[in-house]
């Protein structure tokens, strides 16, 4: 039934594929964790993609590129965060406004970006750890984005974790106002997690059009952003649980391809559908444990105003 | 320093004169806009504003106006209710697509007898392929206490999938030649939802928008159930103590706002669109949300959200057509125009005041 | 139901009346109307090449600055086809298949405007054309260089919804492949999707993994030729659009949907006169399918032999669907030296003999 699939070739695959939500649902859980609700991820990812392709093509280095659509994200967000943490409107709705406003915004930057090659991004040179069978094909044959999407998973679960920083978010996510009543800027505290959110948000939609598909087309996010953030609920808001999601959201949006192209016997419309009715399996098995509740941020999505 | 100070109630005054305010705002940004893509502003904001409503065409965009805005508002009235009650409904674009494949199905089911039972009995089966998909999450969150946005959202994928199926499949035209698409329900007249009076783009599906728009608002301002999801909404311990039942809550407002958004669905598959194909939807369901809160919730406020956005679709539309702008431009507009809409909000509810020291 | 059809007649007439509402203009005015964006580097690029052909051929003549993109399929596109017969449109282009019924129903209200309606059959009225590329032409000639320059016999195809159009594509390709590499075997993956450039990079990369060395697609971007680029050997073809980008290698042709022509010719004949309803479905020998320059990664001789076949499918001495051949339950379609006729075609809904698994339904 599944006809030949090599398990190596299969998870180094589904982790390039998982980058672009990896990043981006990261971005959003600090977002989520000090109690922000920015359903504006699709729009920041798609700017990233353009600013990314776009400073990467004029400057020539794909580094320079990921540093421009982490900047392009962040410029999104930041309009976000004005409008939701000092004119205090609806996250809800300024999320799904975001969204629109930033395939639009990009489509006009791209005109005449259509049709360029970026310059490439080379693998890591991990040399001859790269012909070990399997394992060098899945760990040493990446580029460098893969690699970092990792560290930056193990560095948020860290600073949310151990550090003072982590305290404070959270403290803030779970209850504003007793954040400020201990003296916490519980805005400026959003704030600079919005941008966070944004930045990586960013360096998602970059990933898209630098390396996955490496060119510009108009919407070529293609609704990637709507799964990230299905991916942060899903991960319960932990880090780690993050990056299983986006692995699993991934491998089996490619698995699915995979077995397709080796000749299952599994018809097509029940494939393509199973990424999302996985999703929900897995979900429910998880949130339906004894008692258990989700995790969910407490003061999530509500907006803060100091009274005092 | 500016610093907000929280208003004991909301300003009248500002409530009313918001809006207005944000149309302005989006004027002056998108005005400048246009002139960077090398346009006449003045030309392009007409365009917009003024010709659907008083141009030269204007009989004709002012029924189209209402064709637009009827699901918009039909949807966004139904999830109200759930986000006032604090139960995240992001899936109405599923149920919307559900809702037109149920319906759909029914009609092509009998073609091509003509009966008058066939479209109220269509009716039905749309609400209730709306409400079956709300079901999903509603009883997956009050059994299994499973989120209810993540599950909402990733059936519109699915519905997505069986939409393209029924497009392909089981209710393809027989008489297609193998193309993709249904029959035509326009020339089914049993089961169609023609317009009620020519030109003025009335058909059943704004017909039932204006109807939930009056029950809605008879039912939060007059009904115990209204203010029982006012309340949970904003007191959810209070709510308990009152004898809300919170699992019922969840499954009544998913219900409501799954039936109501499948019901669109099948009054635009019936009418307007015509028939299943594999690009039915087109995004009501997603923005029908933005002009839920545009509308503050409110029944009123959003059949006036729902005709505004609808404007802005048309208007902008006739300024690509007939003044050459790209349409990402009109995009990123609308987009302005919610984020000032939404930014000028504070004034309804805060006043301004200056003040020497800064606030967090 | 009669209080229905009165109302409906009602509407019709009131069009009727509007109808000739519609200012005069000197410069004959012929509009468009898109799926996409200008962007998508595809589909509607293509279109609007062929809008921007019109403006050379003609000048001050016609006035073809209008246009509408992303327009949906449905109730949007009724709209939209009103305002511009409204505003003066003589002539309107509708580019995509969903558009039929709408296209159909604007042209009903406006006798005086003609109608052309892409990759459509409907002709209700007077008015309403329809034309459509024969694609499959220029896969017979790909698929030959594929069968042609494959090493490990596995070539793919990414296809994007099992309508009919695709279908004679992926047919057209196997049988011309096999023709000249009886070994070959043909792995189909259906994306769902026209436009999803992540989605299309993955299945291109799963056929890859599958051993596969040639690629072909039927969706619209260049994802799966930017994948292909990264395993050396893996080769593909442009789609819709030139996409010289990747030329030479992976990109060793393409096939591109040229309306320009037939634009030229439409509008021409409204100008002086000569404007008649019909259906055109014109190929390689119509010049609305052009093949895409056969880049040095080809060998001459294969290079020859494609150019050979494209030469004959354009002068009509060669059908790429000539029996025999067999659907693939093994069940006989077409005798020896017969022809495919058009109606088979236009809904064609079945494999040949030899290619695996199942069209979804």
């Amino acid at each position: 039934m599944f006809g030949a699939i090599n398990p190596a070739v299969l998870i180094a695959s589904l982790m390039v594929a998982s980058v672009p939500i990896m990043l981006a649902a990261l971005g959003e859980l600090v977002v989520e964790k000090s109690g922000v609700l920015n359903l504006g991820v699709e729009g920041m990812m798609i700017i990233g993609a353009i600013c990314g392709f776009i400073t990467a093509v004029t400057t020539g280095s794909p580094l320079l590129g990921f540093a421009g659509g982490a900047a392009g994200g962040a410029a999104l967000a930041l309009i976000f965060a004005v409008l939701t943490q000092s004119l205090l409107a609806n996250q809800v709705a300024t999320g799904l406004a975001l969204t629109l406003f930033g395939l639009g915004l990009s489509s006009l930057m791209g005109q005449g970006y259509n049709g360029i090659k970026p310059p490439l991004t080379a693998a890591v040179p991990f040399g001859p750890l790269r012909d070990i069978p399997g394992l060098g094909r899945i760990l040493f044959s990446h580029d460098w984005v893969v690699y970092f999407s990792i560290l930056i998973i193990a560095a948020t679960w860290y600073v949310l974790k151990y550090t003072r920083t982590g305290l404070i978010i959270r403290a803030v996510g779970e209850n504003h106002d007793a954040a400020h009543a201990l003296g916490y800027k519980v805005n400026r505290i959003r704030l600079a997690c919005i941008l966070f959110g944004g930045a990586m948000a960013g360096m998602g939609g970059a990933y898209i059009s630098l390396i996955r598909v490496p060119q510009w087309t108009d919407g070529i996010t293609a609704g990637a952003g709507w799964i990230a953030l299905a991916i942060v609920v899903f991960a319960s808001w932990k880090p780690w649980r993050v990056l299983i999601g986006a692995y699993l959201f991934g491998g089996i949006t490619v698995l699915q391809l995979n077995l397709q192209a080796a000749g299952s016997s599994i018809p097509v419309e029940y494939l393509s559908m199973s990424p999302y009715l996985i999703t929900i399996l897995v979900l429910v098995i998880m949130s339906s444990g004894k008692g258990r509740t989700l995790n969910a941020p407490a003061a999530l999505g509500q907006n803060f105003h100091a009274t005092r | 320093m500016f610093r907000l100070e929280k208003r004991p109630t909301p300003s009248r005054f500002w409530t009313g004169a918001t809006p207005v305010v944000a149309v302005i705002l989006t004027m002056l940004a998108g005005g400048l806009m246009f002139g960077v893509l090398g346009k006449n502003p003045f030309e392009v904001i007409r365009t917009i504003f003024w010709d659907p409503l008083f141009g030269e065409f204007a009989w004709y965009l002012r029924g189209q106006l209402l064709v637009k805005a009827g699901p918009l508002i039909l949807i966004a009235v139904g999830l109200s209710l759930g986000f006032r009650a604090g139960i995240w409904n992001i899936g109405a674009e599923g149920q919307y697509i559900m809702g037109a494949i149920f319906g759909a199905s029914v009609g092509l089911a009998v073609f091509p007898t003509e009966n008058r039972l066939i479209y109220p009995v269509m009716i039905a089966a749309g609400a209730f392929g709306g409400w079956v998909w709300a079901m999903i999450p509603a009883i997956l969150k009050t059994r299994f206490n499973t989120n209810e946005i993540l599950v909402s959202l990733m059936l519109v994928y699915v519905a997505q999938s069986i939409l393209a199926m029924a497009a392909l499949g089981f209710l393809r035209n027989p008489e297609g030649a193998g193309f993709p698409g249904s029959r035509n329900f326009n020339s089914y007249p049993a089961a169609s939802n023609p317009e009620l009076i020519a030109g003025t783009g009335m058909h059943w599906g704004v017909v039932a928008a204006f109807i939930t728009v009056i029950a809605a608002y008879v039912l939060l301002q007059k009904h115990l159930l209204g203010f029982q999801i006012k309340l949970s909404g904003q007191a959810p311990r209070a709510a308990r103590f009152h004898g809300v039942n919170p699992t019922a809550l969840v499954v009544l407002c998913m219900g409501i706002s799954g039936a109501l958004a499948g019901l669109a669905g099948l009054f635009e598959v019936t009418g307007p669109a015509g028939q299943i194909s594999i690009d039915f939807n087109t995004g009501y369901g997603f923005t029908a949300i933005i002009v839920a809160f545009l509308g503050r919730l409110n029944p009123l406020g959003i059949l006036l959200a729902g005709l505004l956005m609808a404007l802005t679709y048309i208007g902008g539309e006739m300024a690509s057509t007939n003044l050459g702008l790209p349409s990402a431009a009109i995009q990123a507009f609308q987009g302005m125009l919610l984020f000032f809409l939404l930014a000028v909000d504070v004034l309804s509810n805060y006043r301004v005041r200056m003040s020497m020291k800064g606030t967090a | 139901m009669l209080k229905r059809t009165l109302l409906a007649t009602a509407a019709l007439g009131l069009g009727l009346a509007f109808a000739g509402a519609a200012s005069a203009q000197d410069a004959l005015k012929a509009c468009w109307v898109y799926v996409g964006p200008i962007g998508d580097g595809g589909w509607t690029f293509q279109h609007d090449q062929g809008r921007l052909d019109v403006i050379k051929a003609f000048g001050d003549k016609v006035d073809a600055s209008t246009y509408q993109e992303n327009v949906p399929e449905g109730a949007d596109a009724e709209r939209v086809l009103t305002q511009m017969a409204l505003g003066g449109c003589k002539i309107i282009f509708t580019t995509s298949f969903g558009y039929m019924d709408p296209t159909n129903a604007v042209a009903a209200k406006f006798p005086d405007v003609k109608f052309e309606h892409a990759t459509g059959y409907k002709r209700d009225s007077a008015n309403v054309s329809t034309y459509n590329a024969r694609f499959y032409e220029g896969r017979a000639v790909t698929g030959t260089i594929a069968g042609r320059m494959t090493k490990s016999n596995k070539i793919g195809y990414i296809g994007s919804f099992p309508i009919p159009e695709v279908i004679q594509g992926i047919n057209a390709s196997f049988i011309h492949a096999k023709k000249v590499n009886p070994n070959v075997t043909m792995s189909v993956v259906w994306a769902y999707t026209w436009f999803d450039p992540a989605k299309e990079a993955d299945a291109a990369k799963a056929l890859i993994e599958q051993g596969v060395d040639v690629i072909l697609q039927h969706t619209d971007s260049t994802a799966p030729l930017a994948e292909a680029a990264k395993t050396p050997g893996v080769i593909g073809f442009g789609q819709a659009s030139d996409m010289a980008e990747y030329k030479p290698s992976p990109r060793v042709s393409a096939i591109i949907d040229n309306w320009g022509p037939y634009y030229v010719e439409r509008v021409g004949a409204l100008l002086d006169g000569t404007y008649e309803q019909k259906d055109t479905w014109a190929g390689i020998g119509g010049g609305e399918v052009k093949i895409g320059d056969i880049t040095e990664a080809v060998p001459a001789e294969v290079k020859a032999e494609a150019e050979a076949l494209a030469a004959s499918i354009g002068d009509g001495s060669y059908h790429p669907f000539t029996g025999p051949l067999n659907k693939q339950d093994g069940s006989a379609w077409l005798a020896e030296g017969e022809k495919a006729d058009d109606g088979t075609l236009a809904g064609m809904n079945f494999y040949v003999e030899g290619i695996e698994g199942d069209i979804p339904q």
